[in-house]
């Protein structure tokens, strides 16, 4: 990935698209970096696909730009733009064989490429998508997953500035979804062609994306690297979307540079991170992610801490984790995660059975109720 | 066993219709071609090649029908693409519906009344009149092979617009977004996308108009006036005017031959077009 610096292969500017009333797209402001793997993650309907759509020339922003590489492509047709798709359920030819599918971004070419430069392109290609020999199949004798890289590499054999790809995997199955998933990152790395990618799932953006852009409503929330995203959610939506969080709503009661304390149900604080420009007196949530809690079978007056007792009332296996639902009289339900050795040193807890949730003060993130 | 039978047992009704209405009618035909016209006319029982060697005395007829039926063909083709393709493609949902009813409207009325229309606008008081009175000199339109070309791409080309609808409206518009993505502009994507798609329907209307076409009597009779007519019209002629039943079913029988031949022909071109697939396959 290109430094912060260098000028951005794509970018939307106060990008809008209107469809009658409906806005699929608002405002987006967004540079994407050369060589970066970009994902736009959101619910079904945010916008994700206008977004991709966009770039790709299918659609015109209503108002805004839409440049790559620096020009203004608002009004360029689809078929000058230097960019290629995969689309979601592939589109694939249904009267061309593989080969020729593969081929034919290259035989758009003018003037036309000489046909052994054609016909060693495809071989790479169908090299690089791991489907050497299946060129003279046809579309409907191929699985799933093989058409899937076919239209991998019928986009990737044109070297495009940037490749888009809308929920590729939507149609796999999840080992299969899984394998892609790596093969699609470690393709991305040593074609050094920027991605980006639309997913309405979360696992798949954290696991491949440098950055992830996440949208609601046709706008964008937040945009940062998966880890800024965990960590330093702007939003409660944001930490919703990205990994599971435990969600305390309350008033602020304290802002101060050591800590914002969340008045929280029960007479009980929360002591947390503040999102900026929270004040006293506004209402909030404090989110505090499962793994961030730990249960004990004893309460514990250690400083720092907040510790409150509670009932469990289910327990899932998850294999290196144990995950606990657990009740709080004041606070209601929420989930707490705890890892194997802690269990071993601290024995394991039975539903129905009473335990305390522990957490440090501090951890907590306080963040603004959504608009 | 049990299975087979049962089977056996549901296709006995189609079998039968099969037999009867199919079969039936061309053994008849066929032992009606080897025997000689009877003493009143008709048929009377025999065993003699004369009739086969008789076909070259309705050899215009036979060049009429390959002549104008290919021909026919074609230009119903090269108006119905066209047509079917603004309605799939371009035209909005709302004029798409009404358009479509008035592509189908002509056949609430009997072909017979409608090509008598076309006596008018063919004849001395329609277009010839309007162009001699133009000064463009005196053209002679009704009792010539274009009157009844005309006729025919107006009878059959709803025929051929159907059939080319269907797989032009069943093609995923979103391999031309693909085409396009991958390079394409949109005559191009028409050509190596739209038109090759779209054969299957190409080759059923062919097939539905040619096939129809072959055995039309009512249109030549009508605006050839008898000096352009079908083998159609020849059989009329000889099983009822002049009542020789056995020559009219040898000439009966050379034209399904014929019909045969081109058919399976023509089905062999387009499935190797088609490359073998089941879904591209004729209907
Ligand atoms: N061609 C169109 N005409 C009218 N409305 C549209 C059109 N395309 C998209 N929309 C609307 O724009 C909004 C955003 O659609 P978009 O396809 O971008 O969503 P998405 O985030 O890709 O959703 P999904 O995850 O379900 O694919 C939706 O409300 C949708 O109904
Ligand atoms: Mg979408």
């Amino acid at each position: 990935m290109q430094p912060d610096t260098d000028p951005p292969i794509a970018e939307f500017r106060a990008t809008t698209k209107m469809f009658g009333e409906v806005g699929a797209a608002r405002d987006l402001n967004l540079s994407i970096r050369k060589g970066e793997f970009l994902s736009f993650l959101g619910p079904s309907g945010c916008g994700k696909t206008t977004a991709l759509r966009m770039l790709a020339g299918f659609e015109a922003p209503t108002s805004g730009d839409v440049l790559i590489d620096g020009e203004r492509v608002n009004d360029l047709p689809a078929h000058r733009r230097p960019v290629n798709m995969v689309f979601q359920h592939y589109a694939l030819f249904p009267h061309l064989d593989v080969t020729d599918n593969i081929s034919y971004g290259l035989r758009q070419r003018r003037p036309r490429p000489a046909a052994a430069e054609v016909a060693q392109a495809v071989e790479q290609a169908l090299e690089t998508v791991r489907l050497p020999g299946y060129g003279r199949r046809r579309i409907w004798e191929m699985s799933g997953g093989q058409q899937q890289r076919v239209a991998l590499a019928r986009a990737i054999i044109n070297q495009p500035k940037i490749l888009l790809l809308d929920e590729p995997m939507a149609a796999l199955d999840r080992k299969l979804r899984r394998d892609m998933q790596i093969e699609l990152q470690s393709l991305q790395r040593s074609l050094g062609i920027t991605f980006i990618l639309v997913t309405h799932d979360q696992e798949e953006a954290l696991s491949m994306s440098d950055r992830i852009c996440i949208m609601r409503a046709g706008r964008i929330v937040q945009i940062g690297s998966p880890r800024e995203l965990y960590d330093r959610p702007n939003s409660r939506y944001v930490a919703d979307f990205v990994g599971k969080s435990n969600f305390f709503a309350g008033t602020v009661s304290r802002v101060e540079a050591t800590g914002t304390a969340l008045a929280v149900a029960g007479g009980l604080r929360i002591i947390g991170t503040a999102a900026p420009g929270l004040a006293p007196g506004q209402t909030a949530s404090a989110s505090l992610r499962p793994e961030q809690i730990s249960l004990a079978h004893g309460t514990t007056t250690a400083d720092g801490t907040t510790c409150v007792p509670v009932r469990v009332v289910n327990r899932i296996f998850l294999g290196e984790h144990t995950e606990y639902l657990v009740q709080h009289d004041d606070l209601g339900a929420f989930l707490v995660l705890v890892p194997r050795q802690a269990e071993a040193s601290e024995g394991s807890f039975e539903p129905g059975e009473p335990a305390f949730a522990i957490w440090r003060d501090g951890t907590a993130l306080i963040l603004p109720e959504d608009a | 066993m049990q299975a087979r039978h049962r089977t056996a047992l549901f296709l006995l009704p189609a079998g039968a219709w099969f037999v009867t209405m199919l079969v039936l009618p061309l053994v008849v035909v066929l032992v009606f071609s080897f025997g000689e016209r009877g003493e009143a006319g008709g048929y009377s029982p025999a065993f003699v090649l004369d009739n086969y060697f008789n076909l070259p005395a309705r050899w215009t007829a036979f060049q009429n029908t390959l002549t104008l039926a290919p021909v026919g063909t074609l230009a119903c083709l090269l108006i119905a693409y066209p047509l079917a393709y603004f309605l799939a493609v371009r035209a909005s949902e709302k004029w798409r519906t009404l358009l479509l009813v008035l592509v189908i409207v002509p056949f609430w009325t009997s072909i017979l009344i409608r090509s008598y229309a076309w006596i008018f606008i063919l004849g001395g008081q329609g277009i010839p009149a309007l162009i001699s009175a133009m000064g463009l000199g005196d053209i002679k339109l009704i009792n010539t092979p274009f009157a009844v070309l005309t006729g025919i791409v107006y009878g059959y080309l709803p025929l051929m617009v159907f059939p080319i609808y269907v797989s032009l409206e069943r093609l995923d518009k979103r391999l031309l977004e693909a085409s396009a993505d991958l390079g394409s502009p949109p005559w191009r994507s028409f050509l190596q996308v739209t038109l090759p798609l779209s054969m299957p329907g190409v080759a059923t209307g062919c097939m539905l108009v040619f096939i129809l076409l072959m055995g039309e009597f009512l249109i030549p009779a009508i605006l050839g006036g008898g000096k352009v007519f079908f083998v159609g019209n020849a059989l009329v002629d000889l099983f009822l005017q002049s009542r020789n039943w056995a020559f009219g079913s040898a000439v009966a029988v050379a034209l399904v031959v014929i019909m045969l031949v081109t058919v399976t022909a023509y089905m062999r071109l387009t499935s190797r077009w088609a490359g073998g697939r089941d879904d591209l396959s004729l209907m």
